[in-house]
């Protein structure tokens, strides 16, 4: 008795997760091509 | 003062070009590996081998993930943009503002898991997925007000003044979560009570173990999301600083004809 909630609950937080971590990891190499080496440090 | 976030130097076997052409850094791969062993035992735990509730049945199992993410998003997320606000608004640091903002992101993103997982939860403990309950519509204000900051981060406009708005926003938007964390004890509320009393849990043992798996899991997750969303941030102030250094070179080379015309 439910598994039919569980089961999408599931699916759509590490699906997201997933989806979002790629993205994110991707945006970052497309970024860091734009920009010298040297300003691809993360200094304050 | 000059602090270091991604300590990954050059090493003598790669270029410096070749150590930093992504977000990812030793700590980051290392916390990513954390963060799969986690949830994949998260999964096993949360779906296999805890029990099912004795009136709750296998739905119970969305506790593992719902809680957990209200405890980020609420609790540890939104603390940071608070704290990230209150400093940029005290010395205008842009390590804050962009700290602020990356944690804003991903904590809409787990806010949203909260709702969507509490609603899945609601339906068969409930019999209803939404109801206008002091809880769940202060979990939803906040969603709504988080959007708004993060919109407010995206206004195309002098980014100081548009990050005082968001530091601002940011401050404001964590008066809710108090409402949210009272509005069971405040108003009668369908929704239970405070979930664990440390002094009295009465949750199974592999229950209980489950549950702090989750908050283990989606804490590094959280972490991991937010220190590449925080590198993505500041790659994007980089180019913003690049692109403007570039346009006033672009009208100094000009010269007075162009920097009139330019003016103009």
């Amino acid at each position: 008795m439910g598994w039919e909630y569980v089961v999408p609950g599931y699916l759509i937080v590490f699906g997201v997760l997933a989806i979002y971590a790629v993205s994110l990891i991707r945006r970052g190499r497309r970024l860091s091509e734009q920009l010298p080496p040297e300003k691809r440090r993360f200094l304050d | 003062m000059t602090t270091e976030i991604s300590p990954e130097p050059a090493s003598k076997t790669t270029t410096m070009t070749d150590a930093v052409t992504s977000t990812g850094s030793k700590v980051t791969r290392v916390l990513g590996a954390l963060s799969l062993v986690s949830i994949a035992l998260l999964l096993a735990f949360g779906l296999l081998v805890s029990p099912p509730e004795i009136a709750q049945g296998d739905s119970v199992r969305l506790f593992y993930i719902h809680v957990p993410s209200a405890i980020v998003c609420l609790y540890i997320a939104f603390s940071i943009t608070l704290v990230g606000s209150i400093i940029y608004l005290r010395n205008q640091s842009t390590f804050w503002d962009l700290m602020a903002g990356a944690a804003a992101e991903v904590g809409v993103v787990f806010l949203g898991f909260t709702l969507v997982t509490g609603m899945l939860w609601g339906k068969p403990t409930w019999g209803t997925y939404w109801t206008w309950d002091p809880r769940l519509t202060s979990t939803a204000v906040s969603f709504v007000l988080y959007l708004g900051y993060l919109a407010v981060r995206r206004l195309d406009m002098d980014p100081v003044a548009r990050s005082k708005r968001a530091a601002i926003l940011g401050i404001i938007s964590f008066a809710n979560l108090i409402i949210i964390r009272y509005s069971v004890a405040w108003w009668r509320s369908l929704h239970q009570g405070q979930t664990l009393d440390p002094r009295d849990t009465q949750l199974d043992n592999t229950m209980l173990f489950s549950f702090v798996l989750g908050v283990l899991a989606l804490t590094m997750t959280f972490a991991w999301l937010v220190i590449h969303r925080f590198r993505i941030a500041w790659l994007e102030h980089q180019l913003e600083a690049q692109q403007l250094e570039l346009a006033i070179a672009e009208r100094t080379s000009q010269g007075p004809t162009g920097l009139a015309h330019g003016g103009a």
